[in-house]
């Protein structure tokens, strides 16, 4: 168990140095964006705009600024917004995370479990007609962008039957067609590569010695197939949670959703320096913190692994 | 006369591919008694492990069972409903396999792997049957067994895995026991203690053993009886004795020509040319004619039938018939023929009758 502590903790200490490295580079690209922090910039006078620029620390050489960002940054100081009357970025973000980490995670658990279901139907299924519905169906569910299936589902869910809201965040019944959209594409993939592993582990010589043991087919599959088909998964979910974090932003759009994603873009048009930085400092820090999980979850669940490490 | 455990009569196998039907099995019979270990001989598609698989109710999905039969302890075993297979499987057949790295569950505990058969089969609890499965740790060999029960696969040697894999093979104490080339994928030195850890479960449990090996070598120390395979059909079979002193068919003599022994002259081992025949269209005449220098035209045209030479021993081969010209085997079957004949005077293979194949289940 020490060495699992001691390997968390040199993760953590590579996880700062990252940090610190996407603190420049974008730092820097924001830098370089045309445009001004400054509402109505070219109506201010030199004076008011020295002024203002001063208050905000803006008139000082950019590798100060810099440095000044990174300390304060290194001490949890994440500055005021500019554009939202001041106030800090951390309490900024912090109100809005909330329906986006939901959103998320729902998405991400909708999708991993749906699709290890069809994947593992489909395995089992193999080289049947089930089999090949279910692979046009991912591919369909791969190649279409999650806007469409959320323009479909507020259609036909939302708006005809009338079954659940279409847009709006109030509670539990305003989460299931975002999610459902968001975490089709995940749901996909994960019966793609569920399918393809069981396949593969269906033929290896422990499930002939499986089937020698006397095992049902049942047994076969859920003692034997799923669990090692499983753990090459685990490597897949750092790479979705991805895809779900960038993917968000435009679903939440749709869905009218008061998450980050819709703060994010805002802050970007309006050159709000501060919460540029401090949202992508929170998306780095979430992907990273999702690869540490995988990886240790890839070595709880793989013997293999925990205890060659 | 001893009791036969597992009966095959006349069985006909079938694969059917994108090419035709292959014909894995052309009719073969064999008897396994009780206690004993028959060795199945034979080269790479010569249907030994078709065969086995077919005992165990393990055939591909593209295989046809034509006709025949498969008695175990009376019980018809062809088509036999896969829940009534199922209880039977790993329980009274149970079978090991050859490579030992890749046949445990990578993922699961070998005490689990080990106590799985008796949790299924007699609704064992988890805790007695992990008990069985500690006993029967430490009956195949492995040193230390309470300290490695809770142990994956990947923290043993082959040799050790093998251990486990005959531990996996044995917990529900089978009366018939499949061994498919289980030395095969170990090195030398483990090969031996595998192999005497075999003999000495079957001392202690009783087990049958059909033991499949395409080693002659490996054989000799092992079985009491063999079956030489050729093409889907045995082309020989007889005990241990008779087999290696007394071969009658030109595949058996190929196969002991290619195998040293202390009297191996340097550079005197021989390979039997050509490669087997393909069972897409298996030729009508003896399967093994085309690669056999003492072949006779009829062996063209017609098959072999039995001849029978001791209550134990047969051979497909027209050579052993009245009008068969006399054919001079190879120097060192001559040899194995003239030590024979030293301990057996009575043996003659001018004595060989002719015999219909089910002769060799009654004997």
């Amino acid at each position: 168990m020490s060495g699992m502590v001691k390997y968390v903790l040199k993760r953590l200490g590579i996880i700062l140095l990252t940090l610190i490295i996407i603190i420049s580079i974008t730092f820097f690209l924001m830098k370089l964006m045309p445009g001004s922090p400054l509402a109505n910039a070219e109506r201010l006078s030199d004076t008011q705009r020295q002024v203002i620029e001063a208050q905000y620390g803006l008139d000082k050489p950019l590798i100060v600024q810099y440095w000044n960002y990174l300390v304060n940054a290194l001490q949890f100081n994440f500055g005021n917004s500019f554009q939202f009357q001041n106030q800090p970025v951390s309490t900024l973000i912090a109100q809005r995370i909330g329906p986006s980490a939901q959103l998320g995670i729902q998405a991400l658990v909708f999708g991993i479990v749906a699709g290890i279901g069809l994947g593992a139907a489909a395995a089992v299924h193999r080289n049947t007609k089930t089999d090949t519905f279910l692979s046009i169906l991912a591919v369909l569910g791969v190649s279409i962008p999650s806007f469409v299936f959320a323009a479909l589902l507020q259609y036909y869910v939302g708006l005809k039957l009338n079954w659940l809201p279409i847009a709006g965040w109030e509670g539990f019944k305003f989460t299931i067609l975002p999610t459902i959209a968001l975490g089709m594409q995940p749901m996909a993939t994960a019966a793609r590569f569920i399918r393809t592993e069981m396949v593969d582990v269906m033929g290896s010589d422990y499930i002939e010695l499986a089937r020698a043991k006397g095992l049902s087919s049942n047994d076969i599959v859920w003692r034997h197939t799923l669990r090692n088909s499983l753990i090459p998964l685990v490597t897949l979910i750092g790479p979705m949670a991805v895809n779900l974090m960038t993917g968000s932003v435009v679903i939440e759009k749709i869905f009218a959703i008061p998450g980050i994603g819709g703060q994010f873009v805002s802050s970007i048009l309006t050159n709000d320096y501060p919460l540029i930085m401090g949202t992508t400092i929170v998306y780095s820090m979430m992907l990273m913190v999702v690869l540490l999980i995988t990886d240790i979850l890839y070595g709880l669940i793989d013997p293999r692994i925990r205890l060659a490490n | 006369m001893t009791e036969n455990i597992l009966e095959v009569n006349d069985l006909k196998i079938n694969f059917h591919t994108d090419n035709g039907a292959v014909q894995a099995i052309r009719d073969i019979y064999f008897n396994l008694e009780k206690g004993e270990t028959l060795a199945l001989v034979g080269e790479s598609g010569s249907g030994k492990s078709v065969t086995t698989r077919t005992i165990m109710g393990l055939l591909a999905k593209n295989a046809e069972i034509e006709r025949g039969s498969i008695q175990f302890k009376g019980k018809e075993l062809i088509d036999l409903p896969e829940n009534e297979f199922r209880s039977i499987r790993g329980s009274e057949i149970a079978m090991i396999f050859q490579d030992p790295m890749t046949s445990l569950d990578p993922t699961m505990k070998i005490g689990q792997q080990i106590a799985e058969p008796l949790i299924k089969h007699q609704g064992m609890g988890k805790k007695e049957a992990w008990d069985k499965a500690l006993d029967m740790m430490n009956l195949v060999g492995i040193p230390n067994a309470k300290a490695h029960i809770n142990d994956y696969p990947h923290q043993f040697s082959g040799g050790m895995r093998q251990r486990i894999v005959i531990a996996i093979a044995l917990i529900d104490n089978p009366e018939v026991l499949i061994a498919d080339e289980p030395t095969t994928a170990l090195d030398v030195t483990i090969q031996a203690q595998i192999l005497d850890l075999m003999k000495k479960i079957q001392r202690e449990l009783g087990t049958s053993i059909i033991f499949i090996t395409h080693d002659l070598g490996v054989v000799a120390g092992m079985a009491d009886r063999v079956a030489v395979m050729y093409a889907g059909q045995i082309v020989e079979v007889g005990t241990i004795d008779e087999i290696y002193g007394f071969p009658q068919h030109p595949y058996t003599w190929g196969l002991l020509n290619s195998m040293p022994t202390t009297q191996t002259n340097k550079g005197s081992l021989e390979a039997i040319p050509g490669t087997p025949p393909d069972l897409l269209n298996p030729p009508v005449g003896d399967a093994f004619a085309p690669r056999n220098k003492y072949a006779l035209a009829i062996d063209e045209k017609k098959q072999p039938p039995y001849f029978q030479l001791s209550p134990t021993h047969f051979a497909a081969t027209w050579l052993l018939d009245e009008h068969a010209p006399e054919v001079v085997p190879p120097l060192t079957v001559q040899q194995r023929w003239a030590k024979y004949k030293q301990a057996h005077p009575e043996a003659d293979k001018k004595q060989a009758k002719p015999v219909d194949a089910s002769a060799i289940l009654s004997r």
